[in-house]
């Protein structure tokens, strides 16, 4: 802050992708000696945004100066070499190397026989003692100590190369309080030696604990540049997640705040859990309920959802699905007992892009049926009409291949794939994530009338809003685990939520 | 993790010593089989532990030393290169050819081992330049390879007994041994053992070795540190290819006889090296001294299986699978034991 | 694949869906192969019926008889490769397939039917065996496919040589021979078989769902599993299908000459299987295959092999004609010179869009 020149200034950056706009006139300066978080959900635009500084991806429009320059760079190894480094959160450093090989790689200490690896050790010493971390031995292989000492190691990396800028990546998605402060302690030491710092997150507490400026960023478009003691917690969460949301509002909620909760819950669980991946949640879902899971990202609400469904094997808990005590670690075992489980991420485990629309969609029912008793072609046809017009997809051409279709209409065909399977209970994570207005509406729409119905639903979304409208009873997450559970209500909105996830974390 | 980790140079700094042993037990698993296959020989057929025979082995094997110390480079960064077994029989027909011709022997080595690197850049440009899988480009160069040398012969052709480069196979006397008994050398083991300190000295005392290392654990990683991944590639297919080339030189000064099916299944010995010498098949870790040992237990075996009679020798490329299969899953094994830890 | 509705003549409608599909250029091949020993002989492609036997025979009745080992390992080829996998091991196993039966049939000493179906039930068996062992090995241990089946065929080979103690065995017996050198109704009788095998099998890919999810394995893993589809079951299957198949292409080849030549019975097949996989249009990255397009690849294949000799070319140096095939179809399908060619086509297909929309 002492600096009054910016060292890095982008100025109304726009990268567009096939289909989709990831970044709108963009705008973000990074001074001297200054923490500077750039925050904002997933998709939001935080990665891209990175990317086109470093110039791993290329811009459409827009300037980047860096130190007063005009700067295009081609990569990382380019943006390197002018004293911009990065961390990336999946430790970009080489595991089956040690701590100085790691930190002097590249730029290794020689001597008259090649490498000298004493000097060469001494060196990287030197660059771990400058970050405090001097108890490290820098003969010791990475894999041997933790992540949080690894993302240190490859901060000490970047000092190497005597980097002006350092990006943070999300650095702190894996680590744990203790580990957030060491990672904080070098952060504030840089920052004190003139190292301008982007630091990305979406914890809150962690922003205001370290960061001095923020520039919010949603759906790819510039929010807004501030100083984090001028904002305030709810402040900054209503600039994250947006209030574009009024179209969606005007549509109203569907259906009436009904109490399903009564009875015997048709899915029920208790301390369902995973190590290193969300700790023992109870959760009950009664038939025609919608449960909605509401967290940050990174809470473990997608977490949660994968262990309903089998797809990662839960190592705790006891399962009863309509009074029967059960256990669900696979797809399979989950489809065999009416379980179908949406993901969130379209691309890699959802859709099957080679194939048509019409395979995609009767996958999970023959799947189901085994491959020894194929679909007639009647049937399938019968499914492909059904879900093309009840979920309106377009084009309705069940012989298009998926991956051409936009991504609105690719998870619609997934939504189509599980309801194929006649589930009783549905998980879907985050089915409206990424897609327009309209057929976002519509995913909505389909939710509430298949609750209507007698389905038991299980809703992930970051979209807090879309949380409430659709639910009846919200379970919080936070840190990979439970922090609350509301019972939905006219009085309870959005900022219950985030006050309820807000609280949480100040008294910690 | 639960444990309060108050001294943390002192637990590390044991980590660190325990941590090679978890990495390096590949390739003392090897020395152990080695000495033990020794010890084995020894008293079951007796003439093992010898000098005439340790001679002999390094003798029959330097050709099998120089492949897998290409190899090694290659698996480091976690390819694979198919195509040395057939590389040397194209290298050497064209050498024996043109020895014969009368061309300068000097001339014809250095042929000999373009030919190799021509044939490592093309496997090379093909993985980096055009996404084609290691396996499929080198098994392309393979059957290339293979196919050139049937057009240009399929008879053996026999290297004139007075051509210069049969002098690489003179035999020194280094030691006078009773009877039989001498301990041997030929140019042909100097020439390995230089191949070998080479590749040491080029794996683990220059940034480009630490590179193949680096891009073996994590080439995602090494490209995001901002080394250069591209050319590395590149150099080591054609390393691979120009120490094949080096492999058919040793080869055919020593038997004098090139033929267009020389070397079939060989790559599978130099993999088999290299794997039991305690290089990881998917990269990242390994020694070349290993793959050296990885060559001598090979050696050794056919000396043992010869010796024995009883195993017909058509089995031994049964036995080497075998072996090959068992470290691969050792070492995968060792792999998920230190992901947990 | 039958459209309900055609807005367009049928003819029209069956050329342009040709040209749609990735093998047309094999067949193009095919002809061009064809025309190029036409124009040394005219009459290459004459067909004589021997009016006693009233079987068949010319080029073309050779052509078919050489394709069908080829079709047999190009077809499991396919399903291997199209589950992202490959079958190195094919050549070996065709080597170990023949070596069973030529020893068995060597000691039987009866020439009779019953030593012949014995002999083929053991090699198809112990084809089987080898093919669990790979498909155990990629699926369930979880090694490399290519690693695995590379030790298998080079362990396969020494299999061969140990089973006939390393000497080419030969044997008589005519209802094997017949297999290779009888004829069906004047076809060869390894075609007849051969076609017989691939339409069972690609009934029972594409009439049931097996071959949606191999497909399905193929192009997204992690997505197949999401659907509930298991993996390891139809893994295992497609290298057994595989290794049994590179054992009928094995007693094919031996059949013939009743010798089994441990070192050269099936010597790179497996090159001849990948290139019919990749020329029928089946990408070595896995996902969609194609056996028809495999088919008139090996039939391709088969065509190129009877062309080298009939120019006199050294048949041994065909493997370096494919290999250099090989490299061009993988230029071909790489991302670079793709990105080329769709720069290209962008231009062309967006004005032919609108004159369909005019």
């Amino acid at each position: 802050m002492a600096a009054t020149e910016p060292i890095v200034e982008m100025e109304n950056i726009s990268i567009e992708f096939p289909g989709v706009k990831a970044l709108q006139d963009v705008n973000f300066r990074l001074f001297p000696g200054e923490v500077h978080t750039l925050m904002g959900e997933n998709g939001a635009g935080k990665s891209t945004l990175i990317k086109a500084l470093t110039g791993v991806y290329k811009i459409d429009s827009g300037s980047i100066k860096v130190a007063g320059g005009p700067r295009r760079f081609t990569g990382t190894a380019d943006a390197q070499s002018a004293g911009i480094s990065t961390v990336y959160q999946e430790v970009n450093l080489c595991d089956n190397l040690t701590v100085g090989e790691n930190v002097m790689l590249g730029h290794e200490v020689h001597g008259r026989m090649g490498i000298n690896w004493r000097k060469t050790n001494l060196a990287a010493h030197d660059a771990l003692v400058r970050l405090g971390l001097g108890g490290l031995d820098p003969k010791a292989p990475l894999s041997s100590i933790s992540l949080a000492l690894q993302q240190l190691v490859a901060i000490s990396r970047a000092m190497v190369t005597n980097s002006k800028v350092l990006i943070l990546d999300e650095p702190t998605s894996s680590l744990d309080a203790n580990e957030v402060e060491g990672l904080f302690a070098v952060i504030r030491r840089l920052r004190d030696e003139g190292v301008a710092i982007l630091f990305v997150s979406h914890f809150l507490d962690q922003v205001y604990a370290i960061s001095d400026r923020l520039t919010v960023l949603r759906n790819g478009e510039f929010v807004g540049e501030h100083m984090t003691q001028d904002l305030s917690r709810g402040q900054l969460i209503s600039m994250m997640i947006g209030k574009d949301v009024d179209t969606l509002n005007s549509l109203g909620s569907n259906r009436g705040r009904a109490v399903h909760a009564v009875g015997a819950p048709y899915y029920s669980a208790t301390n369902l859990g995973r190590q290193g991946s969300i700790e023992p949640v109870d959760i009950d879902v009664h038939a025609g309920e919608v449960v909605g899971l509401a967290g940050l990202l990174g809470s473990g609400r997608t977490e949660l959802g994968r262990l309903i469904y089998g797809a990662d094997r839960p190592d705790s808990g006891d399962v009863t699905i309509d009074g029967v005590a059960t256990e669900v670690h696979s797809p399979v075992a989950a489809l065999a007992r009416k379980i179908a489980f949406s993901t969130e991420n379209r691309r890699d485990e959802g859709i099957i892009g080679d194939l048509t629309v019409r395979e995609n969609l009767i996958l999970a029912v023959q799947a189901r049926r085994g491959w020894a008793r194929p679909l007639s072609r009647r049937e399938q046809n019968e499914i492909c009409t059904k879900y093309l017009v009840e979920l309106n997809v377009r084009p309705a051409d069940p012989e298009r291949a998926i991956r051409n279709l936009s991504g609105g209409n690719q998870q619609k065909v997934l939504l189509g794939r599980w309801l194929a399977t006649n589930p009783e209970l549905l998980i879907l994570d985050e089915p409206t994530r990424g897609i327009d207005v309209g057929a976002k509406a519509e995913i909505q729409e389909t939710i509430a009338a298949l609750a209507e119905d007698g389905m038991s639903v299980v809703f992930i979304s970051s979209e807090l809003e879309e949380v409430v409208r659709l639910s009846e009873r919200i379970i919080v997450l936070k840190d990979h685990r439970k922090i609350g559970e509301i019972t939905n209500g006219p009085l309870v909105t959005a900022e219950t939520i985030v006050d309820i996830i807000a609280s949480e974390g100040s008294s910690e | 993790m639960t444990t309060t980790q108050i001294d943390k140079p002192a637990s590390s700094a044991l980590l660190s010593r325990l941590k090679p042993n978890l990495e390096t037990l590949p390739t003392l698993a090897a020395v152990a089989i080695f000495i033990g296959m020794l010890i084995y020989g020894e008293i079951a057929y007796g003439r093992i532990m010898q000098f005439s025979t340790i001679s002999n082995l390094l003798i029959n094997n330097a050709y099998l030393i120089i492949l897998a110390v290409g190899l090694t480079f290659v698996i480091l960064t976690g390819g694979i290169d198919l195509s040395v077994g057939a590389v040397i029989a194209i290298s050497s027909l064209v050498g024996v050819m043109l020895a014969n011709a009368g061309w300068n022997p000097i001339v014809v080595i250095v042929l000999m081992i373009l030919i190799g690197s021509t044939f490592g850049l093309a496997s090379g440009v093909l993985i980096q330049y055009f996404n084609v899988q290691p396996f499929i480009a080198t098994l392309a160069m393979m059957f290339l390879a293979r196919g050139l040398a049937a057009i240009l012969s399929t008879t053996p052709q026999r290297l004139e007994d007075d051509s210069p480069i049969r002098t690489l196979s003179t035999e020194w006397k280094v030691y006078d041994g009773p009877k039989i008994n001498d301990l041997v050398t030929t140019p042909n083991v100097l020439i390995a053992a230089v191949v070998v300190i080479v590749a040491f000295f080029l794996l683990h005392r220059t940034r480009f070795g630490r590179t193949v290392y680096a891009i073996g654990g994590s080439e995602q990683s090494a490209l995001l540190m901002g080394l250069p991944v591209v050319r590395t590639k590149l150099l080591i297919y054609v390393i691979s290819g120009s120490l094949a080339g080096l492999a058919a030189v040793v080869y055919t000064s020593k038997l004098g006889i090139a033929q267009n099916i020389t070397g079939v299944g060989w790559e599978l010995d130099a993999i088999a090296a290299v794997i039991i010498g305690g290089t990881l098949l998917t990269g990242g870790a390994g020694f070349v001294l290993g793959s050296v040992i990885g060559a001598l237990v090979l050696g050794l075996m056919n000396v043992l299986v010869t010796r024995d009679g009883g195993i017909p020798p058509e089995a031994t490329t049964i036995i080497t699978g075998g072996i090959l299969l068992a470290f691969v899953l050792l070492q995968r094994v060792v792999v998920s034991r230190k992901r947990k830890t | 694949m039958s459209a309900p509705v055609s807005r367009q003549p049928s003819a029209v409608q069956f050329v342009t869906r040709l040209f749609h599909q990735p093998y047309v250029w094999a067949i193009v091949a095919l002809i061009l192969l064809l025309v190029i020993n036409l124009t040394k002989n005219p009459g290459y492609l004459g067909v004589s019926v021997n009016p006693a036997t009233g079987n068949l025979s010319g080029n073309v009745i050779d052509i078919l008889r050489a394709s069908a080992p080829i079709m047999m390992i190009a077809v499991g080829m396919t399903l291997v490769i199209a589950t992202r996998g490959i079958d190195l091991s094919v050549g070996s196993v065709m080597a170990v397939a023949g070596a069973v039966s030529m020893e068995f049939m060597n000691n039987a000493g009866t020439g009779s039917f019953g030593t012949a179906a014995i002999a083929v039930i053991l090699a198809l068996g112990i084809s089987a065996v080898l093919g669990t062992l790979n498909g155990i090995l990629v699926s369930i241990v979880g090694l490399q496919p290519f690693i695995t089946t590379l030790v298998m065929m080079l362990a396969g080979r020494g299999l061969a040589k140990v089973i006939t103690s390393g000497q080419n065995t030969s044997a008589t017996n005519e209802s094997f021979r017949w297999l290779a050198n009888g004829t069906v109704l004047g076809f060869p009788v390894v075609f007849v078989i051969a076609v017989v095998i691939v339409a069972v099998l690609a009934a029972l890919v594409r009439r049931t769902a097996l071959g949606l999810m191999i497909e399905s394995i193929g192009i997204n893993p992690k997505a197949a599993r999401m659907a509930g589809i298991r993996p390891v079951g139809i893994l295992i299957s497609v290298y057994i299908v595989s290794a049994v198949l590179a054992g009928v292409a094995g007693i094919f080849s031996t059949a013939s000459v009743m010798t089994v030549e441990v070192a050269k019975t099936g010597m790179t097949a497996e090159m001849d299987a990948i290139l019919a996989v990749v020329i029928g249009g089946t990408s070595l990255a896995g996902g969609k295959f194609s056996l028809t397009g495999s088919i008139i690849g090996a039939l391709l294949i088969a065509t190129l092999d009877k062309t080298i000799v009939y120019m006199s070319i050294p048949s041994s140096a065909t493997p370096a004609f494919k290999a250099i095939v090989i490299v061009v179809i993988c230029l071909l399908q790489s991302p670079r010179v793709r990105a080329l060619f769709n720069q290209r086509k962008a231009t062309t297909t967006s004005t032919r869009k609108e004159a369909v929309s005019a």
